[in-house]
């Protein structure tokens, strides 16, 4: 067997491109903290030269990166957001038009909203639980078709195939934000998506502790567009945390497959709560997208909604959870509790919000490796204060 | 003394200083996280996400805008996110004027980005103050980016000459500070509204991490430059900030030692006979010479000199040992460049040629090396 070429995918993720440094044989890839490279001669064009332009510990992380999604390459970056904003920027210009998802992260409402649209790229939002919406909205100008499923914060799933066609239809670029069910849940590329995109903060990062952003492009055209803009913009990711990237992809596939197994237990326990307006959670066979991510996805992921009762309910748990760590951000070893109207989505106008369901009763529950029994009896004992 | 008072060099060297009051430790530690915990609904420490706020980041970006005498500071992943940050005040249909001798990673910026998103660069000789003006009555300038000295021909803009211009057109003058740094030049002091670092270079000075800065002189350019900061995300990570605020402790011993031995080397290039013309405004034979002593305070470690030819230029590279030939500059050891093939390549070659930038010049970072061994190691080269 090939060890770079294994049979299983979780196999894969430890044995991907930088499993080893071929020089020492050291099984952890060094980090390379160079800015630039000695040329040993001018007429020899060397593999690196910048670390701007390429830096061998990043590489290593792109390499994997591009390898767990099936990708041509993959590029990474110094945030999400840095990475969504060379993803998109390298495919419109000043005059042309996207169509995106409507319920999205709040930072990249803000980035379409508050930044692109300064430079002349207009975009509409649309519910693309509903393939047609997407389609009605496509202008002559339309270049990106940009999905996030699922969606952020109410976990709406968007049928990634019916969407591709669309794009190919329109000749358009698709794109999907992947970071809710990160490579190990989804492999989007292999359902035609152009490019996917992380927050790879989040999932694959998994500890809390770094920001990253990935970009991972389907052919090699697509690829040079972005690694343009990569080089030309340089919001690249630091020799420290691509390693530290590296080190968290690792345990990818056991921190998912355990905390996915412990937000059904969660998820299924607040569907029964008196207390629980309602829960979304595309792992309970009563959400809408249940069916359609079964069939796209390797997964439903570890990320989960619900609304309380009362404001007062929500204030009163916030304030009690003792194991829940309440702050933004998700996907690390520890649960995170966020509040997405005051926190995540806060860039996002009360209007739109309400129009979306973002409600202020609304809690979005990221689960960690803490055991499902000492979770659910902390949100138990916060919601119900004796 | 409170500490903002006093030479740089004192506050060069304490920047990062017991910012933690809780331990009191020396150093600044490295809050390597993403996130931060908050107490209640809407109760937040002042930290959120460190995509918008981390805490060591913090202390470098409040350093650096001290040390420039700015509002505020931002610290960004490269010089080019820097750049693409400041670029982004401007909108669609606005005219940058941008000196014509410029570093070609911000000139493929300018041309490759920023054009197609509807901001035009026009490219000017900014030594030349008429011409400028002539570009101001004739197009409404939204913006002028100055590189002083420039990047690779070390030419000499008078900044305060440009700011008035600027001023009597409600134009913002940005000026890329990389080659001189805080410590020989503030622009604001001379007029400049935001100042650019590609932070890798001097202020970090190791050659071991890639850093961009941006410092603004006034609330409101503070504000847009750290939206756009946040909303696009191309942020400097916690550790990259630690490494470069621990570059900064040591800038003015080594950008002291780096400047005495350019000297001595300029000085030594330009009487030997391979050398057909050396850049470098610390020799009085420099045209912009006197005007750079009025608004820096020193000629700084950088000098590109021109050889007899081309052919020279190349076995220079081949043959160098102390120093390497690599790309960038600003660290402890000296670094030889070839501009046209290397920093410079995604500039046309007519434009090039026009500036001067042929295959026959070289940029020297000059590093604090003994300067025998730099002067030893050149002569050889330059004599095989």
């Amino acid at each position: 067997m090939d060890i770079h070429n294994p049979v299983n995918y979780d196999t894969s993720i430890l044995h991907g491109a930088a499993d080893r440094d071929e020089v020492t044989g050291a099984l952890s890839i060094p980090i390379y903290n160079a800015s630039t490279f000695h040329q040993k001669d001018i007429s020899v064009r060397q593999e690196f030269d910048y670390g701007r332009s390429g830096n061998p510990t990043r590489k290593a992380l792109e390499e994997t990166l591009a390898g767990l999604e099936s990708g041509h390459s993959a590029y990474a970056f110094s945030s999400g957001m840095s990475a969504i904003h060379a993803a998109i920027t390298a495919f419109v210009k000043a005059g042309d038009h996207i169509v995106v998802t409507r319920d999205i992260y709040g930072g990249s409402y803000r980035f379409l909203t508050g930044f692109l649209s300064k430079f002349g790229v207009t975009h509409t939002f649309v519910d693309t639980t509903d393939p047609k919406n997407a389609l009605a909205a496509i202008q002559p100008n339309t270049k990106i078709l940009f999905l996030e499923s699922p969606s952020n914060p109410l976990l709406k799933i968007t049928d990634i195939v019916a969407h591709v066609k669309i794009a190919k239809d329109h000749d358009l670029v698709s794109m999907i934000d992947n970071t809710f069910l990160s490579p190990y849940f989804l492999r989007p590329l292999e359902l035609g998506i152009d490019i996917s995109i992380h927050s790879a903060t989040k999932f694959l990062g998994g500890h809390s502790d770094l920001i990253a952003g990935a970009v991972i492009a389907k052919t090699k055209d697509l690829a040079s567009s972005v690694h343009y803009v990569q080089n030309t913009c340089g919001a690249v990711l630091s020799p420290q945390d691509s390693w530290l990237l590296l080190r968290g992809i690792k345990t990818l596939a056991a921190r998912m497959t355990h905390q996915q197994k412990t937000a059904l237990t969660v998820a299924a326990w607040l569907q029964k709560q008196s207390w629980v307006k309602s829960v979304f959670f595309p792992g309970l066979q009563t959400h809408p997208g249940h069916n359609i991510l079964t069939g796209q996805a390797h997964g439903f992921g570890c990320v989960l909604s619900f609304e309380t009762d009362t404001t007062e309910r929500l204030n009163t748990l916030v304030k009690n959870v003792k194991i829940l760590t309440v702050a933004v951000s998700l996907g690390g070893v520890e649960s995170i509790l966020s509040f997405p109207a005051k926190m995540s989505h806060a860039a996002m106008p009360a209007s739109t919000r309400a129009q979306l369901g973002i409600s202020d009763t609304l809690l979005r529950l990221s689960i960690g490796l803490e055991n499902a029994d000492d979770i659910i009896a902390d949100l138990d004992n916060s919601a119900k204060p004796s | 003394m409170n500490k903002n008072q006093g030479n740089i060099a004192t506050k060069l060297c304490q920047v990062g200083l017991c910012t933690d009051e809780k331990t009191g430790a020396i150093s600044t530690p490295i809050y390597q996280t993403a996130t931060f915990r908050h107490i209640g609904p809407g109760q937040s420490t002042g930290y959120d996400y460190s995509r918008t706020l981390n805490p060591t980041r913090e202390v470098l970006e409040k350093e650096i805008a001290g040390l420039e005498n700015g509002d505020c500071g931002f610290a960004f992943s490269s010089g080019m996110a820097a750049i693409a940050a400041v670029v982004g005040i401007f909108k669609p249909g606005d005219t940058i004027l941008a000196s014509d001798d410029l570093y070609g990673g911000t000139y493929r910026f300018f041309e490759t980005f920023a054009r197609p998103h509807g901001i035009k660069t026009l490219y000017v000789d900014t030594t030349k103050d008429k011409e400028v003006a002539a570009l101001f009555s004739k197009e409404k300038i939204a913006g002028i980016f100055i590189e002083t000295p420039t990047n690779p021909i070390m030419k000499i803009t008078d900044v305060k000459k440009m700011a008035a211009l600027a001023k009597n057109n409600n134009a913002i003058v940005i000026v890329d500070n990389t080659f001189m740094t805080p410590l020989l030049q503030q622009p604001i002091g001379l007029g400049a509204d935001v100042v650019i670092h590609s932070g890798t270079k001097f202020l970090a000075g190791h050659n071991d991490t890639l850093c961009g800065l941006v410092v603004t002189k006034s609330q409101k350019l503070s504000e847009r430059i750290g939206f756009i900061q946040n909303a696009s995300g191309g942020i400097l990570s916690p550790f990259d900030s630690w490494l470069v605020l621990r570059g900064i402790k040591t800038l003015s011993v080594r950008l002291e030692r780096s400047q005495n031995n350019a000297q001595k080397i300029a000085t030594w290039l330009s009487r030997h006979p391979h050398v057909v013309n050396t850049y470098y405004p610390g020799l009085v034979s420099h045209p912009g010479a006197a005007l750079h002593k009025k608004q820096a305070s020193g000629p700084g470690a950088i000098i590109s000199f021109r050889v007899t030819n081309a052919k020279r230029a190349l076995s220079i590279l081949r043959n160098v040992k102390v120093i390497s030939f690599a790309e960038s500059l600003g660290g402890v050891e000296t670094l030889i460049t070839h501009p046209s093939r290397q920093t410079h390549t995604d500039i046309p070659l007519t434009t090039r040629q026009c500036l001067g930038i042929s295959d026959d010049l070289l940029r020297l970072s000059v590093g604090i090396e003994h300067v025998d061994d730099l002067i030893a190691d050149l002569k050889t080269a330059l004599e095989k």
